[in-house]
């Protein structure tokens, strides 16, 4: 316990270690708060659902916060369902032949300095024979009204503002002048070029009638801004913030598990060797210098491309091509050296087994070498795991951080400007290895004697 | 020659050669002594002699490069060159007998607490719970006489003769036999060696223990000594009981080493040997002290038989 807590008093003398292990710490805690909060099936549900999932969010728009730094606002996007006494009212009166009026009313300000992507009324229509009728109107905050049209409300009727050809010619008329999004027309100050948008508070207004006893009508007003949640959106409606979140688990669980299994058991099998000598410690380093000619990164494309890209294979195949590598020949160094003690001797003397000699007095001599090492080794897997994904050989279930880098660049996001697309992982990735470098040069100035008082 | 049951270590012919880049080293080359129980018989000789060699050959703690090891190894009445290693290892290492290795003082792991260490071969041997094995440990602590508290500590927060007590604690928990020590007090200073022996003649007096203890100190080692074996260039030249061994040695190598050691009274000037001793990879034929011997006669070209003069031995042929 004692030495546990000089340990850490020994850390602490470290500026560069208490940084590297907050970040650490932070992208522990994202990690699990990203598995806590959205679970592993909700999130892969998220990510590869489809329009039915995705529909409430715009297209390419980077995150809410950005507005922050911006002179003039983007639009938020925003969706309301309508709810009898909620912000998006709705009102039934039933009439005396059975048919039923039912007033829908939403109130939103309208403060932006750009336009909407986009807007949506989602419908949803209950009757068996005689459908719904609905007419919509936009008032602007000047008071001027906007019939927005008049339809038949189908069982599930989406309602598109920018496929309105009419729309777009009583918006042209508002306007006195050419505008192809209806959206923007509809929020711009008229006669001005190019437009202006006119803040201020809008209403929706939405009269439907239903013609059945039964019958019944549910709406839904969808805005597609141009921000839109914490990490903005991909070419596919994505919120980004799923893999966002769900990258620093993945990345960590591979990270670690790779470096943990590549030094143990080249740890391990180094001890064996040098322990047992002879054609054992022969074979091993014959297959260690095979390996070290092998290209690393080659095998696992070839993999990729031919046999599987599940992230466990591949992390399979990166243990197994890194545990015979340099590290078994340092290993090996150390316990050839370590192996003639006395003490070793003295073991074999009162009946220890080659084993107990191997776990017992061999590995744990060099363990304090190993920890630096294990947490230096982490972002190098971290980012080879990137790298895989941005190939295109990441997991095609997992969203990770090196995927949205992928995606980004299939889609051209530099040449578009969708700049937040690839910042955003590649500040995580960039983070991640800064902490577990710092972290691990300060542990190995504190395990590594030599580096003492540098 | 069957093996008197009298005796608890009876070696016969032992030999231990090892293969190195110049040639084969004969390291122990035709051992025999034989040892009764709770007696302590002294192996002495100079550097390089093969006094580690025998202590290795007897435990059987052989390095890679063995070229040949034979001959026979009785401990009571059983023969421990017909074991395999693993029956060995289970029947014989600290079962029945115990190391004190050289440099004990870096014979402890540095990386276990040293109760762990002396507790270990309890559990290697007798497959004994931890707690009780820890027992077993704080009992030799004291018995060795080391503070019972040291036993959370590791080997390098001891002093040298703390480190060498918990040596030999170690080889005495299993309560063999036969220890063996070699050079236990080589790196010491002579009061603390002073208090090693003492120790060791308690323990001797106390637990019955054997002790084969190897050492070029002939004066500090007489203190524990019921018999002493001189080993000259891999053999044994003389076993004979200490007192008459003292009193009057009998082969000329141990006459020229008795010599050496300079006495406290008295006006004799320490002695030496001239020449250096011989190769071990090419023994000299005959007598191997000859080219050194201050009394050889024609005689000694010719290999020297062993002459039994009562219990003692001598392999001179002075005494024939």
């Amino acid at each position: 316990m004692a030495t546990l807590k000089n340990t850490f008093r020994e850390i602490a003398r470290y500026p560069s270690a208490i940084f590297g292990g907050i970040i650490v710490l932070l992208l522990v805690a994202l990690a699990i708060f990203a598995m806590i909060k959205i679970p592993y099936a909700e999130a892969i549900r998220l990510w590869r659902g489809g329009e039915e999932v995705w529909y409430q969010n715009p297209k390419n728009v980077p995150p809410t916060w950005v507005n922050a730094f911006r002179k003039t606002k983007l639009p938020e996007s925003f969706a309301v369902k309508a709810i009898e006494g909620g912000d998006f009212s709705k009102t039934v009166t039933t009439n005396a032949d059975g048919t039923k009026a039912i007033d829908f009313a939403y109130e939103f300000d309208f403060e932006a300095d750009d336009f909407p992507q986009e807007m949506f009324i989602y419908f949803d229509a209950a009757y068996a024979a005689k459908a719904p009728f609905v007419s919509v109107t936009l008032v602007r905050p000047d008071g001027s009204e906007v019939k927005i049209g008049d339809f038949g409300v189908t069982h599930k009727y989406t309602y598109r503002f920018s496929q309105d050809e009419r729309l777009v010619k009583r918006v042209n008329r508002l306007m006195h002048r050419e505008i192809i999004n209806p959206v923007e027309g509809l929020f711009a100050v008229p006669e001005t070029e190019p437009s202006q948008p006119l803040k201020g508070t809008y209403k929706l207004v939405m009269q439907a009638t239903t013609f059945e006893k039964d019958s019944d009508l549910d709406a839904e007003f969808v805005s597609h801004g141009q921000v839109s949640g914490l990490f903005g959106t991909d070419h596919a409606r994505r919120d980004l913030t799923i893999p966002m979140l769900w990258g620093a688990p993945i990345a960590l669980a591979f990270g670690l598990l790779a470096a943990l299994g590549t030094s143990v058991l080249s740890m391990i099998i180094a001890a064996i060797g040098a322990w047992f000598g002879g054609w054992l410690d022969e074979l091993i380093q014959r297959i260690t210098e095979i390996n070290l000619v092998l290209p690393f990164l080659a095998i696992l494309i070839m993999i990729g491309t031919f046999y599987s890209r599940s992230i466990w294979v591949i992390l399979g195949v990166t243990i197994a091509l890194s545990i015979f590598t340099g590290a078994i020949k340092t290993n090996r160094a150390i316990f050839l050296q370590v192996k003639e003690s006395t003490y070793i001797e003295a073991a074999r003397a009162y009946g220890a087994t080659d084993w107990r000699i191997i776990f017992k007095y061999l590995i744990p001599r060099i363990i304090p070498l190993l920890i630096p090492a294990l947490v230096s080794a982490v972002p190098g897997y971290v980012f080879l795991e990137a790298s895989l994904a941005v190939l295109g050989l990441g997991d095609p279930v997992l969203p990770t951080w090196g995927k949205i880098i992928n995606d980004a660049e299939t889609y051209n996001a530099l040449y578009k400007g969708f700049y937040y697309w690839i910042l955003e992982p590649a500040v995580l990735l960039m983070f991640t290895g800064l902490g577990f470098a710092m972290l691990g040069f300060s542990l190995d100035r504190i395990f590594n004697p030599k580096l003492r008082g540098m | 020659m069957a093996n008197d049951k009298q005796f608890l270590l009876d070696i016969q012919e032992l030999k231990l050669h090892f293969r190195t880049t110049k040639g084969v080293v004969q390291a122990v080359d035709g051992v025999n002594f034989q040892l009764k129980p709770n007696q302590a018989v002294v192996v002495v000789g100079e550097s390089g002699c093969g006094k580690t060699s025998l202590a290795k050959a007897i435990l059987r703690l052989l390095p890679r490069n063995v070229q040949h090891y034979g001959g026979k190894v009785y401990l009571n009445d059983l023969e421990t060159m017909g074991l395999t290693d693993e029956e060995y290892r289970k029947q014989v290492r600290w079962i029945k007998m115990s190391l004190v290795p050289q440099a004990a003082m870096n014979s402890l792991n540095p990386v276990l607490r040293v109760g762990d260490q002396v507790a270990e071969p309890m559990m290697i041997h007798y497959g004994v719970k931890k707690d009780e094995a820890m027992q077993q440990a704080i009992k030799m602590f004291q018995h060795v006489g080391v503070p019972v508290d040291f036993i959370n500590r590791y080997a390098f927060e001891l002093s040298g003769g703390m480190r060498q007590r918990v040596a030999i604690a170690m080889s005495l928990v299993t309560a063999p036999a036969l220890v063996m020590l070699d050079e236990p007090t080589s790196a010491l200073d002579v009061l603390t060696q002073a208090n090693i022996f003492n120790l060791l003649k308690r323990i001797k007096s106390e637990m019955a223990t054997s002790f084969v203890l190897i050492t070029h100190d002939i004066a500090t080692s007489s203190e524990l000594a019921d018999r002493v074996a001189v080993m000259y260039a891999g053999q044994i030249v003389e076993v004979a009981d200490a007192f008459t061994f003292f009193k009057q040695p009998r082969h000329p190598y141990s006459a020229k080493l008795m010599a050496s050691v300079p006495k406290l009274r008295g006006n004799d000037e320490p002695d030496f040997i001239t020449g250096q001793p011989p190769s071990l990879i090419n023994p000299p034929t005959g007598c191997r002290f000859a080219a050194r011997c201050p009394k050889r006669f024609g005689k000694c070209s010719e290999e020297p038989p062993t002459v039994t003069i009562g219990e003692d031995k001598v392999k001179c042929w002075l005494h024939v």
